[in-house]
């Protein structure tokens, strides 16, 4: 199952798993990116709650937890090289893992039409 | 015939030198914008509603020479004597080589801050210089290019600990041995954002375990050097952060805090050739460890590439910064002291490690020899293992020596002050001499003739710095310390790097809201007369007369100005002058029992220091929203007022707006906040277009400050010095800053920067253009800044769109226009012409601010309509440029924007591919080749900068090896 945040994050939820990143709207956004900061494993996040930070030359962000859930695992990989983000933003460079603590979180969010109908008015 | 001497022989007054277009141009400025005079152009631009009945009347306007002649007399008012006083300002000699080619230079002190690495590639390199020096002198890892004075520095390096460390703990612990102003200003920084400090000795009283940091003085404000290395490991082990304020001339020597094991060093500047100037303007350092860069505040200059792959510089990391990151920023640094950093640096090109190294041996000497006079005369010396300062046990005779030093001419530090009511401390640096040290024994009882022979005894005296403290690593192996030796390497270095920035003195910078005005020579002229240069700022006042009237002088003009009832001139920035003010605002709510109004409200268009600052007022942030003309949306400000009523603050307000709009609506945007319990802040950025039109104070701000920098003719000197004093209301008054070193009794409000009076020296700038200027002159400045803003508008509407107008169609002393169409039209960016501009010899305007994608463009009243003319041009025929893109004459991924800056590189380049000639390159429409201005280097890759950071000179050979 694939949802969307209107912060553009994407969410690929795998039982009880949810891997997630920033969509390809959102990486053009930022522009080359230079940094990313991801949280440590075992911590426990509300939604809403910062979890991570994408830094381009111009532009800093923070990346929400889009529902509660605690960190179990993050992508190195764009530790060090943050252009993966840039490149394949919804393949390797995804950012965080956590564990789903409350499932019908998972219903307040997008399907991929409602977001795409988000970014298609966004100036 | 001989024709008749009549009015029109008069020398022209300094306004109309000042003001550049001729009467002669305004009319035909005037019949452009259609207006029928100034008059009408300013009754259609501001409403009428706050506009000023009376004009503003000072005293008459002075001729330069009889300003200058003024200026001599006042100056003639401060004493000049020997400061021995120490306690972090220090005597020290300027090489005139670099007084004159930096501190005395248009080219240098000009410019502006370097966020267009293009055309900054000459300062660029030697802040790089100033990072590598202090990174090598404090042994870290990375230096950042300057921060306001010392006492802030060390309030940063705390609020950076309390990031970096990971505690959670909220408690501080400051070395009762630092300076005590840094003690002021951190207990004022650290009771805005919460922490608690606890002042002793770290020997005894900290407990490594409570605390998230500890600062040390070293070496100690009283002299003594201590042995930091076992509180040092003590914190580490409990996960807190080690700061060490440190003298940067004593680590030539002395081992420095990276290898005591510090995480973050600070320190002022000064003593590397700046003029104490009553307070400054002078430089302090940060350096920290690497893994700590990115909590580092303020401006960082990094290594990056061009679009060739070859070397350049630019301003690294700035996504850290307040004018990105806003609430969420790690400080609110803005304007720093670029050109001061500059000055020190050149100070260490010149004279190389080993020249340092015997600079503070000598001064190490000279204080050796000084305590042992004073222990052969019989006085007990507190201070055993020492750099430059010692303290002396001087009991009952305390008054009577200082006053005797002072009768020969010298000042000694009173320490009493600090609580140790016996003592006397006396401080020696590069300029004391053998005679100097003999009256300071003759002012502790000596005679002449026998303080002549003990002089001669004790020539030999060399108490070396014990081998614990001594300084075993090696520093500033980098070439750039070693080459530039004789003046005329020194001299021609300095004019290379000069040669590759763009300043004021080569065309205008239209940058909207940095109000890039003239600086006139005349104004900066008595910076360095030794009268204002050598005052230290803790001497006493009465050595201080001539910089009292300055300041009392420049005050009541100032008040005048903006109606407010009083001013204070400690803050030495706009965003020290908003913090400043929000903390006088907090402090009035508690008076009046209202502890729980915390909340500022904040238009969307503010500048980034606006809600940095409020955030470390203590203060929670409300964001109001703009309408689509770019005013405050009123209705949204009266139901957020409303809603908040209980816990409203203030509002912080940029007029007229930063979107360049006098608003109709701010008189009732004032009320609203009143109403709701609230105060008025009104950031002076603005404050060009207002000058003799409207008053803040009259209009409804409560407080609010005034950039010198901007509107009263500081120059920016490549990204400071500034100042920002605050004007208050007088139910404010009671809550401006105090000072430890102003003892009117306790103040409410704590000190917020070093000196008293900020950065004191440059108080004479805006003293004698106010004074030359008068009332009339400063009010037809701001009618003809609006003017040349209207006529620009008027130019280039046609050919990009005007984003705002006010509700006649005029904008205030500024515009913005608007090229986020050619994104799509022609796959160009806002970064595109400014690029471009570069290669018509121009700075950009103001990119991207307040507006993503736009230009706002401030042209001041000192530009010419011949400038104003050459600019208009040099856009429209880049518009032009951009046209042949949309119709697909030129293609989208090469053209003459997307390849901008073009170098004379590419003029030599063997076999041209491009699409448009070298000719159409480089020498575009009204660029003549003799006047031709040749950016050093093509574009600068930004992402490759932030990505594979470096943050001090490169080796030599690295040239040309980062893009291979």
């Amino acid at each position: 199952m694939l949802k969307f945040t209107s912060d553009h994050e994407w969410i690929l939820v795998n039982n009880d798993s949810a891997t997630v990143g920033v969509t390809a709207y959102a990486q053009e956004k930022l522009g080359d990116l230079v940094f990313v900061q991801l949280p440590k494993p075992g911590t426990v996040l509300q939604a809403g709650a910062a979890a991570a930070v994408v830094e381009s030359v111009k532009a800093a962000s923070d990346v929400y937890a889009p529902i509660n859930g605690e960190i179990t695992e993050v992508n190195q990989q764009v530790v060090d090289d943050p252009t993966l983000v840039n490149s394949d933003p919804t393949g390797k460079g995804w950012l965080f893992r956590l564990r789903i603590a409350d499932r019908s979180q998972l219903d307040g969010l997008m399907d991929e039409p409602a977001y795409r109908a988000l970014i298609a008015d966004a100036p | 015939m001989t024709k008749a001497i009549s009015k029109s022989d008069a020398p022209l007054p300094f306004a109309s030198r000042h003001i550049g277009p001729s009467p002669t141009e305004v009319s035909a400025m005037l019949e452009t914008v259609g207006a029928a005079s100034l008059d009408e152009l300013i009754a259609q631009t501001l409403p009428q509603d706050i506009r000023e009945r009376e004009r503003l009347v000072l005293q008459p306007a002075l001729s330069e020479s009889a300003a200058l002649e003024k200026a001599r007399e006042v100056a003639s008012r401060n004493v000049s004597m020997t400061s021995l006083i120490g306690q972090g300002y220090y005597g020290t000699i300027l090489p005139p080589v670099i007084q004159r080619n930096i501190l005395e230079n248009p080219a240098w002190y000009t410019a502006y801050t370097p966020y267009q690495p293009e055309i900054s590639q000459g300062r660029l390199e030697a802040l790089l210089n100033f990072q590598t020096l202090v990174a090598n002198l404090t042994g870290l890892e990375i230096a950042n290019a300057s921060l306001l004075d010392e006492a802030t520095a060390a309030a940063e390096a705390i609020a950076m600990a309390q990031r970096i460390s990971e505690t959670g703990r909220t408690l501080f612990f400051a070395d009762r041995d630092c300076h005590p102003q840094t003690l002021a200003v951190l207990r004022t920084r650290a009771e805005a954002f919460g922490w608690r400090v606890q002042v002793g000795d770290p020997m005894r009283d900290l407990d490594a375990s409570q605390v998230f940091g500890a600062i040390f003085q070293y070496p100690g404000t009283f002299g003594d050097i201590p042995d930091l290395r076992e509180p040092i490991a003590q914190l580490k082990a409990s996960s807190a952060i080690a700061v060490v304020a440190a003298d940067p001339l004593a680590l030539a020597i002395l081992k420095p805090p990276g290898e005591l094991g510090a995480d973050i060093a600070v320190g002022s500047m000064q003593r590397f050739g700046v003029p104490m100037g009553y307070g400054g303007p002078h430089a302090a350092y940060i350096a920290t460890r690497d893994i700590h860069k990115r909590a580092l505040p303020g401006r960082l200059v990094g290594v990056s590439i061009d679009s060739r792959g070859n070397r350049g510089y630019r301003l690294a990391l700035q996504t850290r910064e307040q004018h990105i990151r806003r609430e969420k920023a790690t400080s609110n640094i803005c304007t720093a002291q670029v050109l001061l950093a500059v000055i020190a640096s050149m100070y260490a090109v010149y004279h190389g490690p080993d020249g340092l190294a015997a600079i503070a041996r000598r001064i190490n000497k000279t204080a050796g020899v000084l305590r042992a006079g004073l222990v052969a005369l019989g006085w007990t010396v507190r201070t055993s293992v020492f750099f430059d300062t010692i303290t002396v046990e001087a009991g009952e005779r305390r008054q009577e020596i200082l006053e005797r030093a002072r009768n020969m001419g010298i000042n000694l530090r009173d320490i009493a002050s600090a609580g140790r009511a016996s003592h006397i401390g006396i401080s020696v640096d590069e300029t004391t001499t053998a005679a100097i040290v003999e009256k300071v024994w003759c002012a502790f009882g000596d005679t002449p003739a026998a303080a002549a022979r003990r002089s001669i005894a004790l020539a030999d005296t060399f108490l070396a710095i014990p081998d614990e403290h001594a300084r075993k690593s090696d520093f500033l192996d980098h070439p750039v310390f070693h080459q530039y030796r004789s003046e005329t390497e020194l001299l021609r270095y300095m004019r290379r790097l000069a040669d590759r920035d763009l300043a004021l003195d080569r065309s205008m910078i239209p940058l909207g809201s940095c109000t890039m005005k003239l600086n006139a020579t005349a104004e900066m002229m008595p910076l360095t007369w030794p009268e204002f240069a050598n005052l230290h700022p803790f001497a006493p006042a009465s050595q201080a007369q001539g910089y009292a009237t300055v300041i009392d002088e420049l005050g009541a003009m100032l008040l005048a100005v903006t109606g407010y009832d009083e001013i204070s001139f400690q803050p030495n920035s706009g965003a020290q002058g908003e913090y400043a003010g929000l903390l006088a605002i907090r402090a009035y709510h508690r008076s009046r029992g209202e502890d729980q109004r915390t909340l500022c409200l904040i238009p969307a268009s503010a500048h980034g220091t606006n809600p940095a600052s409020a955030h470390m007022a203590g203060m929670e942030v409300e964001i109001v929203r703009c309408n689509d003309n770019g005013n405050v949306d009123v209705d949204d400000l009266r139901r957020k007022a409303s809603a908040h009523a209980d816990r409203l603050a203030a509002i912080m307000i940029t007029y007229p707006s930063t979107h360049g709009v006098f608003e109709e609506e701010i008189r009732a945007i004032c009320d609203i906040v009143h109403a709701h319990g609230g105060q008025v802040y009104l950031d002076g950025a603005n404050l060009n277009a207002q000058v003799g039109l409207a008053r803040p104070a009259d209009y409804g701000a409560d407080v609010g400050h005034l950039n010198l920098h901007k509107t009263f003719c500081i120059p920016h000197g490549g990204g400071g010095p500034g100042m920002g004093p605050i004007g208050v209301k007088a139910h404010l008054a009671p809550f401006l800053p105090g000072h430890p070193e102003q003892p009117d009794g306790p103040a409410v409000v704590g000190a917020v920067s070093a000196a008293p009076y900020g950065s004191a020296s440059i108080l004479v700038i805006p003293w004698l253009y106010c004074l030359m200027m008068g009332g009339a002159g400063l009010t037809a400045a701001t009618e003809i800044a609006i003017l040349n803003a209207n006529y620009i508008a008027r130019r280039l509407e046609s050919h990009y769109p005007l984003l705002y107008k006010g509700r006649f169609g005029r904008v205030a002393h500024e515009c913005i226009i608007d090229l986020r169409p050619l994104k799509n039209a022609a796959a160009i960016s806002v970064d595109d012409v400014a690029k471009r501009l570069i290669d018509y010899g121009f700075h950009a305007p103001t990119m991207s601010f307040p507006v993503p994608g736009t230009l706002m463009i401030e042209p001041t009243e000192s530009e010419s309509k011949m400038e104003l003319d050459r600019f208009c041009d040099a856009m429209i025929a880049i518009r032009g440029e951009i046209r042949a893109i949309e119709q697909g004459q030129t293609p989208r991924e090469s053209n003459l924007l997307r390849n901008a800056p073009h170098t004379a590189l590419d003029l030599a380049e063997e076999h041209w591919q491009r699409p448009y000639s070298r000719a159409q390159a480089c020498f575009p429409e009204g660029v003549l080749p003799g006047q031709k201005y040749w950016p050093p280097v093509n574009r600068i890759d930004n992402a490759y900068g932030d990505r594979n950071l470096m943050c001090s000179c490169p080796p030599p050979a690295a040239y040309r090896t980062a893009a291979e």
